[in-house]
């Protein structure tokens, strides 16, 4: 047993409880290995602060993000109406999600078709945390000295301007933020978006991960952050074709905030 | 009314009412568009279009070729002062009409326009050598050969030729000025090149000069307004409504479209009676998704017009950087050729015909719309606004709703998620499995 107290919506409303927030783990934080240790960490997290939340457990489906940048509307919509449905029953009005995409889609693609909620990435969840002093970070110890690279993911950066939560949260590890040449609005996408996570890549020259992969290099981190698991897949494969894994993590924010932490 | 005045009115009356036809034309063609209702948040739009569009708050973000574009656009604004006065000058067969009446702020406005000129003409030589010298490489990608190279440089030739009739006239106007036993004009620069270059003719010889200028001055500005509509360069009207029309919204929200979310809420509603007869359709049929330019919102065609193919997009794009197919200034090049072409052809033919030629397959690849990462790093760099990524989704909505084409890694995901609620064949009951696993 991992030690994480999660609850479903449906438990809570057998216990005729609401939570203060739902957690949208998304399929990646729900099925993908390496994603999975994301969800923990942010539920680390979450139960470190003794937040009310919940997940939707077997309940939840796909936001319908792929499908529909891969052009398939309809099935977008089918996912979409299917959750808003489900999310409006439980009368949900908060949601944090684990993922980039999720948190898009859900904040400004799900209000048209019904679904009201405030979403919030929870890069954003952190930050709100240590600026109302509810999660401290004593020392940061485990990195301190450590380099920090963030590579902001193309759905929260670009697609949000969210630049400034994940970079806020980092500042509070003891560590070396360090920006690469292309950051901020001008950050150079992993080459998962857009449905491309689920194919291969067209014809070209090079691989978009490694091109990025080379950004984060030129600063030579100790630590490549993101905060998306799409971003993270792309990331750990550029930095294992470039053999540096042993030397270069790639890691999310809540991640890094668990094991300062020691959860 | 002399023989001169008349000269002039029957050319700006051609030059007009030519410019009139084909702004009539591109006008035309925008509508070929779907329409779309973008009317909402006005206060903001005009913000926007001030700072994005009179402002050019996006192209700092590259500050050389920003400033070297700065003192081109704000020399040609301010030129447009020296052109009214020309007209009125033309018409009434008078000089210098505004220079009793303003004195010492005609003075202040011809040099400030001198000085710009000179400028601009060292500007526009600095874009020749960008352009062909230097290889920058968003020149010289793929799209950018043949018609679209040679505009690029005829725009910059003719502002040359402009810059050089103003000098004459204004050089000539002042040695005249002079030989005829006035003080100088005292225009910032045309004081000390005029006697320099055009010192010591006859009266006679320069006011030949002056009227080469001044002529001179008027073909290529009414050239060059006509110009436009067939150039890249339309932009310098354009920029502002397609900014003051620009996506206002998050980047990342894709609009949902409203014929799918009828038939989706009809399928979800339990009081849908099956056997119903269907409701009456309402217009003409649509197709899911962009097939033809005549498929595209009308913004769309408007952002196709403003387009100054300047690569900003296709320089920062992902797929482009590591050799994909995909360029979105290639998207928007295709969109406006295409609705040009379409334009034409429904012009001549009758607005009914159709020409069997689509924006897909015949202008965009499969594989170029397939190489997208919806990252809106171009949507990003567009000094104007411009969504290329719009475009290039409601091309592959069109793929797959309505041909049924797409890689078949993603045929696979869709059903994935059709059938177990997630892009990878993982059963949905098994969603909360993570909470137990070590």
């Amino acid at each position: 047993m991992s030690g994480i107290k999660v609850n479903t919506m449906a438990e809570y409303l057998a216990k005729g409880e609401t939570p203060d927030i739902l957690f949208w783990v998304g399929c990646a934080g729900s099925f993908d290995d390496r994603a999975k240790k994301i969800t923990k960490a942010i539920v680390k997290i979450l139960n470190k602060v003794e937040m009310k939340f919940a997940v939707l457990g077997a309940e939840e489906s796909c936001s319908g993000d792929p499908a529909k940048r891969a052009g398939n509307e309809f099935l977008f919509q089918m996912q979409a109406m299917q959750n808003i449905q489900l999310m409006n029953e439980y009368k949900v009005s908060k949601i944090v999600t684990g993922c980039p995409h999720c948190f898009n889609t859900l904040k400004n693609e799900y209000p048209e078709l019904g679904g009201n909620y405030e979403v919030i990435h929870h890069t954003q969840l952190i930050q709100e945390l240590i600026d109302s002093g509810k999660l401290r970070i004593e020392d940061g110890k485990p990195f301190k000295g450590k380099k920090i690279t963030f590579h902001d993911p193309c759905y929260l950066g670009r697609a949000n301007d969210v630049y400034e939560a994940p970079r806020k949260v980092l500042e509070t590890l003891d560590a070396e933020l360090v920006e690469m040449k292309r950051c901020k609005t001008k950050g150079l996408c992993c080459g998962a978006g857009g449905a491309q996570m689920f194919k291969e890549a067209e014809k070209g020259n090079k691989e978009i991960n490694i091109e990025r992969t080379e950004d984060a290099m030129e600063v030579k981190p100790d630590i490549i952050a993101t905060g998306c698991p799409f971003c993270n897949t792309m990331m750990t494969d550029g930095v294992k074709l470039a053999e540096k894994e042993s030397s270069v993590h790639v890691m999310d924010i809540a991640e890094l905030i668990a094991q300062a932490q020691d959860l | 009314m002399g023989i001169s005045s008349i000269l002039f009115i029957v050319l700006i009356a051609v030059g007009f009412g030519f410019f009139a036809f084909n702004v009539r034309k591109v006008i035309a063609n925008i509508n070929l568009g779907r329409d779309k209702k973008i009317n909402d948040r006005k206060g903001e739009r005009w913000k926007v279009m001030t700072l994005v569009a009179l402002g050019q708050k996006k192209m700092f973000h590259r500050p050389i070729p920003a400033l070297l574009h700065l003192v081109i656009y704000v020399a040609f604004i301010l030129t447009q002062v020296e052109l009214i006065e020309i007209i009125i000058d033309g018409i009434t067969e008078s000089h210098r009409i505004f220079q009793p009446y303003l004195g010492g702020f005609y003075k202040l406005i011809i040099s400030i326009i001198e000085v710009l000129s000179v400028l601009a003409l060292v500007a526009t030589f600095a874009f020749l050598a960008r352009r062909n010298l230097l290889k920058l490489p968003r020149f010289h990608k793929d799209e950018m050969t043949g018609w679209p190279k040679l505009d690029g440089n005829i725009i910059l030739y003719l502002e040359i030729l402009l810059v050089l009739f103003i000098f004459t006239m204004n050089g000539a106007d002042e040695a005249m000025h002079i030989a005829n036993g006035n003080e100088s004009y005292g225009f910032a620069m045309s004081q000390w090149y005029g006697p320099f270059l055009f010192g010591g003719m006859d009266v006679e010889t320069l006011h030949l000069f002056e009227r080469i200028g001044w002529w001179g001055h008027l073909a290529i500005v009414l050239t060059f307004m006509n110009y436009l509509p067939y150039s890249k360069h339309f932009h310098i009207f354009l920029a502002f409504p397609n900014v003051w029309y620009s996506n206002l919204d998050a980047k990342g929200r894709l609009s949902n479209m409203e014929a799918v979310t009828n038939e989706v809420k009809m399928m979800f509603d339990p009081e849908a009676d099956p056997y119903a007869a269907p409701a009456e359709p309402v217009g003409e049929p649509q197709t899911f998704g962009v097939k033809d330019v005549t498929d595209l919102p009308w913004n769309s065609l408007l952002q196709a017009y403003t387009c100054t193919e300047c690569g900003r997009c296709t320089s920062e794009c992902p797929a482009n950087q590591t050799g994909k197919l995909l360029s979105p200034r290639k998207i928007m090049m295709d969109t406006r050729d295409r609705m040009v072409e379409l334009g034409d052809y429904k012009r001549n033919n009758g607005a009914d015909k159709h020409d069997n030629k689509t924006l897909v397959h015949d202008y965009i690849t499969e594989e170029e719309l397939w190489a997208c990462t919806s990252c809106n790093a171009c949507v990003e760099a567009c000094p104007v606004n411009i969504d290329p990524l719009s475009i290039i989704v409601d091309l592959r909505r069109y793929l797959v709703m309505e041909e049924s084409k797409a890689p078949s890694e993603l045929t696979g995901m869709f059903s994935n998620i059709e059938n177990n609620g997630a892009p990878w064949q993982f059963a949905q009951a098994d969603r909360l499995k993570w909470k137990d696993e070590n």
